[in-house]
């Protein structure tokens, strides 16, 4: 796997996607290739966080810690980004990430991640248009659940 | 030094009575005048400067006479031998001209031979000839021998300001810079050597000379002799008139020039308040400014110099005149020979140089008596601590028991405040005592006091009965520790920096054979005659007893479990990690460091991750080292092979193409040159990125271009040589595992392993030296410790590596019990100018150390760990504590919380001892400790 594989897998992702070529081939050279075994842990849930990870082969456990044991969310296979949240703003990590199986993963740290963005206008517009884009099917999903809440409170009787 | 033995101790010369007191067993080889040392002790107090044996002259004539009076005469003497050789052969020349060649009685007889004219005048040149000789000879032998004189005189000034520094009080140090005091020991110094040589032979040479060319001319002719010398009065009123507004200039030019000095050492320090307050600007002009004051004063030591030449010229020139005149005058009127006149003139021609001797040796005194004066005023301030308690040498070092008992101790600066006002107190010694108040309590000042540093204004300290302030160093500097808050390591290794605390006076002496014992006897006895302490620097001064430990082995363990002690062995074992250890020094070690190699290769197996570093394999190409690193399969020592230059090196190039891998290199330069032109091209040239990521650096990007232009048009053939070296140096630089750029195929990892055969198989001899190859089965001297186990790289991108790694190197480290010989590499780690290379907290637990190792009775902290977190600071006090059980600590702490734990406390509040006790004592509402505490 080459630094050409990965720029192409990093272009499939939404929030690069928009990004200009160059630039993002930088992204990929300044990030580094890091393996996990088995059951390693790549994030815990509310540590901060300081890089996210592409997944470029095998697969990931997104582990919700709740008070009655860990749950697992979602299983992430390769082309799929995981603790983007962490690089863009300081927010604590959401849920706790291991590695299922053997995982090859493209780390992308903050800091370089950080200094693209303010220094290349081009990056900082392109990611937030694709934030904008998740904002408004958040946005969506919020109104769908809400007329949701609505429409079953008024069928089982309870008031507003 | 290993072969020395104890016996050298009893050696040593302590002539005391074995009395401590009064310290008057002076160092015996602190030589004076050999009438002195049979001189009863003097017994003075240390304030007393005017009784001072070691006192600095305060003229330089003074000085001179005081120690070179009978050289001085010696030189004197020769000189006066010199001068009838002088006059003959300057009277010669007239008998040549009038009896030898203007004569008329011939043959003549003398000694009973008949001598013809011929004859005659041959015998008078020769003996003109053999005069001129012996006058060479008195003017060679007495110049060496002046020389000899004021090198030696300089060597004692020299050595008399450092003596006189090392005494300087405290507060001296932040009055005068260090940058004030360099240049007036070292270039200052300078020209007075020559000047001492010259002090009384010069004057009498060359003014005996002038007298008796002067004399010889009076023989010959009054009227011609008086001519010669009627302007000398003139010029001897003029001159010194002229001369003294240069010396005031002179005076100022050595003051600025010494703010120069002073500048830039405050640039030096203050270089980051600088750029961080944008006071560039300021500073240049500010320093333009000091150099425009040089300027100013240097152009008008000129213009009055060069007047005073012009007007001695002018006035030597005006002589002749009178000559040619008058002389002229008396021949045509007979009244002098011809002769006589051509002797005259000939004489009058050498009269020139003596005057000009004179006058130039004038301007050098009296330069060099200002130069002196002002060293010597800057080398005398008041309080300096007495000589003799520094060299004082006792039989016997007084245990220091009992109690400590302060009287009535205050301590005013500058006659005004009172930083310590009043303060009593009696403590054991044995006991642990916490010293707290806010800043400027006086607290830090009592520390000082009670190690006597400074000198209290009245009252006393006493301990186990002895006054400190008569105490010699040799008892204070052994028997009391000290540590400050900003402690000072010396630039040496680590192990030199915590032994400095052993080192007092040579205890087993060097052995000197054949050439080298010669040499040492004469660098004893020219040490003697400058009157410089002639301890041998190259003995063995390491106090085993002082450390309470028998042998060198014994000691290296009491280092580590005094490291321990102070929370510092962990980082002396990653330096020792880190370092360098030399295998021909240290053989044992090394084979423990290979049998390291190997148990760690077994781990990585054992615990399945083998994965986790890429061993030096010599038949596989190592995808996480450098394509460099894999063709030299070694670590380069010196610059043939260094990495940087890598590509211009005509043998590897030569290996290179042996294997047909230079046109596939340098077409694989091509490609990481086009990625980080891709890359790198779009940022600012001063992007840090460059630095941090790229292979090719912001200033030669445009090169690159060009050269990819170039390859655009006729292809990598078409290149020419240093186009190919530019190339050739990326992919040396790349790690495969790392860079990931895909540009080193198999094919070229094959035939790289090839080239690295090649290159070792037939590397010329001349850079066999310069290149220390991977050998599974030897010790690397030119890596580290920790490369040296690893024999391998770290794989790059595997999460694991970075924890367990290191861990199972603790691991095999410890298994093999080689964690001692570790930290005795780390001790050997070079701590760079004022320890600059560790941190602040690394040099305060290093200071402590050091005054740890030398067992003192009464162990002094100054805030010595403010630079310390809170659980180091916990570890260095629960260590000390034990350390410490049964002798005396007392800790000025930086903060009052810290004050748990101690036998007793006592609270200073401006400059007077508020409250004392132990902690339940004075725990209560209200008092000053629980306010101080509740403070924080």
């Amino acid at each position: 796997m080459s630094l050409k594989q990965e720029f192409e897998l990093l272009r499939r992702v939404p929030i690069f996607a928009e990004v200009e070529p160059a630039k993002l081939k930088l992204l990929a050279f300044m990030s580094e290739r890091v393996a996990f075994d088995p059951g390693k842990r790549l994030m815990r849930q509310g540590d901060l966080g300081d890089a996210a990870y592409l997944i470029i082969d095998g697969h990931a456990d997104v582990i919700a810690e709740t008070p009655g044991g860990p749950v697992v969310l979602a299983t992430l296979g390769p082309n799929e980004i995981v603790g983007e949240m962490a690089i863009l703003g300081n927010v604590p990590r959401t849920a706790t990430v291991c590695a299922k199986d053997r995982l090859i993963t493209l780390r992308i740290s903050r800091e370089p991640f950080m200094r693209m963005v303010r220094e290349f206008p081009n990056v900082a517009i392109s990611i937030m248009q694709e934030l904008a884009q998740r904002l408004e099917s958040t946005n969506n999903q919020l109104r769908t659940a809400v007329a949701e809440v609505n429409r079953l409170r008024e069928t089982s009787g309870i008031a507003a | 030094m290993k072969g020395t033995t104890l016996e050298g101790t009893a050696a040593l010369a302590t002539p005391a009575d074995g009395a401590l007191q009064p310290p008057r067993a002076a160092v015996r080889l602190f030589p004076g005048p050999r009438r002195r040392a049979t001189a009863p002790p003097v017994e003075t107090p240390p304030e007393a400067q005017a009784g001072d044996p070691n006192a600095l002259e305060p003229t330089i004539y003074r000085f001179i006479l005081k120690h070179s009076l009978t050289h001085q005469l010696l030189l004197l003497l020769l000189t006066l031998i010199s001068f009838p050789v002088l006059y003959f052969s300057l009277a010669l020349p007239k008998t040549i001209i009038n009896h030898a060649i203007g004569g008329r009685q011939f043959p003549q007889t003398i000694f009973g031979f008949n001598l013809d004219q011929i004859s005659y005048l041959l015998i008078l040149c020769g003996v003109f000839l053999v005069l001129v000789f012996i006058n060479g000879a008195f003017k060679y032998f007495i110049n060496t021998f002046k020389g000899r004189l004021g090198e030696r005189m300089l060597r004692r000034l020299r050595f008399q300001l450092y003596h006189r520094m090392l005494r300087f009080p405290l507060a001296q140090f932040s009055r005068t810079s260090s940058a004030q005091i360099i240049p007036m020991v070292t270039s200052e110094c300078e020209s007075l050597g020559g000047f001492i040589g010259d002090a009384f032979a010069t004057p009498a040479f060359q003014g005996g000379t002038l007298l008796t060319i002067v004399f010889f001319m009076f023989m010959q002719d009054p009227v011609l002799g008086a001519a010669a010398v009627a302007l000398y009065p003139l010029q001897g009123y003029l001159i010194p008139k002229l001369q003294r507004k240069v010396n005031q200039l002179g005076r100022r030019r050595v003051r600025t020039i010494r703010e120069v000095a002073d500048r830039l050492q405050e640039s030096a320090s203050g270089i980051v308040d600088i750029h961080s307050n944008d006071s560039v600007k300021l500073q240049l002009s500010s320093f333009a400014y000091l150099l425009g004051t040089i300027y100013d004063i240097r152009f008008e030591i000129y213009q009055r110099k060069f007047f005073i030449k012009f007007l001695n010229n002018f006035i030597a020139q005006l002589t002749p005149f009178f000559f040619y005149s008058i002389g002229g005058y008396l021949v045509i009127r007979g009244n002098l020979s011809f002769g006589a006149l051509v002797a005259v003139l000939a004489a009058y021609k050498d009269l020139a140089s003596p005057w000009k001797e004179l006058l130039d040796f004038y301007q050098t005194k009296e330069d060099s008596r200002i130069k002196y004066e002002q060293i010597v005023e800057q080398f005398q301030p008041p309080g300096m601590l007495d000589a003799r308690l520094q060299l004082a040498e006792p039989e016997k070092l007084p245990p220091l028991t009992g109690e400590i008992t302060v009287a009535n101790l205050s301590l005013a600066e500058d006659d005004s405040s009172r930083i310590l006002d009043g303060v009593s107190f009696t403590v054991p010694i044995n006991q642990h005592i916490a010293v707290v108040g806010q800043s400027g309590s006086g607290k830090n000042e009592l520390a000082l006091l009670l190690a006597r540093l400074i000198q209290p204004t009245s009252g006393r300290i006493t301990i186990g009965g002895l006054e400190i302030a008569t105490l010699p160093e040799a008892v204070i500097g052994r028997r009391i520790g000290y540590v400050d808050a900003a402690p000072y390591l010396f630039a040496g290794t680590l192990r030199d920096n915590l032994l400095f605390a052993l080192r007092h006076i040579p205890l087993r002496p060097a052995e000197y054979r054949g050439t080298l014992a010669k040499r040492r006897t004469r660098q004893l006895y020219e040490a003697r005659r400058s009157g410089n302490l002639d301890l041998d620097v190259h003995a063995d001064w390491l106090d085993y007893a002082g450390a309470g430990v028998a042998d060198g082995k014994a000691l290296s363990q009491r280092v580590t479990e005094v490291l321990a002690c102070v929370d510092l062995e962990e980082a002396v074992y990653s330096m020792g990690l880190r370092w360098r250890l030399d295998p021909e020094a240290h053989p044992e070690a090394a084979a423990r460091l290979l049998e390291a190699r190997r148990a760690l290769a077994a781990g990585l197996i054992e615990h399945g991750i083998g994965n986790l570093v890429e061993t030096y394999d010599p038949e596989r190409f190592n995808l996480n080292a450098s394509v460099a690193e894999n063709l030299l399969f070694g670590t380069p020592i010196g610059p043939a092979f260094d990495f940087e230059a890598l590509a211009e090196n005509t043998y590897v190039l030569d290996v290179l193409t042996r294997v047909g891998l230079l046109d596939d290199l340098v077409a694989a330069g091509a490609r990481v040159a086009e990625t980080m032109i891709e890359l790198f091209a779009g940022l600012p040239s001063d992007h840090d990125f460059f630095e941090q990521f790229s292979f090719i650096s912001a200033d030669n990007l445009p090169q690159f271009v060009a050269i990819m232009g170039r390859i655009g048009k006729g292809g990598t053939a078409a290149l020419s040589k240093p186009d190919r070296a530019k190339l050739l140096s990326l992919p040396f630089k790349l790690i495969p595992a790392r860079h990931r750029l895909d540009v080193v195929d198999q094919s070229m990892q094959q035939r790289l392993i090839e080239a690295r055969r090649a290159f070792r198989t037939d590397l010329p001899p001349r850079v066999r030296q310069q290149i220390e190859f991977f050998d599974p089965q030897r010790y690397n001297a030119a890596a580290s410790v920790q490369d040296n186990i690893l024999f391998g790289k770290i794989a790059y991108g595997e999460a694991e590596a970075p924890v367990r790694i290191p861990a199972l190197l603790a691991n095999v480290v410890d298994a093999l019990s080689l964690r001692q010989t570790v930290i005795e590499v780390g001790l050997d780690y070079n701590v760079g100018p004022g320890g600059s290379r560790l941190s602040l907290a690394q040099r305060q637990k290093a200071a402590i150390a050091r005054a740890v190792l030398k067992r003192p009775a009464l162990l002094i902290l100054n805030e010595a760990t403010s630079a310390l977190d809170g659980p180091a600071q916990s570890r260095v006090s629960e260590g000390l504590k034990q350390e410490f059980a049964g002798r005396g600590m007392i800790w000025v702490l930086h903060r009052a919380g810290l004050a748990r734990n101690f036998d007793r406390i006592l609270v200073f509040s401006n400059g007077k001892l508020e409250e004392q006790g132990s902690l339940s004592d004075l725990e209560d509402k209200g008092s000053l400790i629980s306010l101080l505490m509740a403070a924080e």
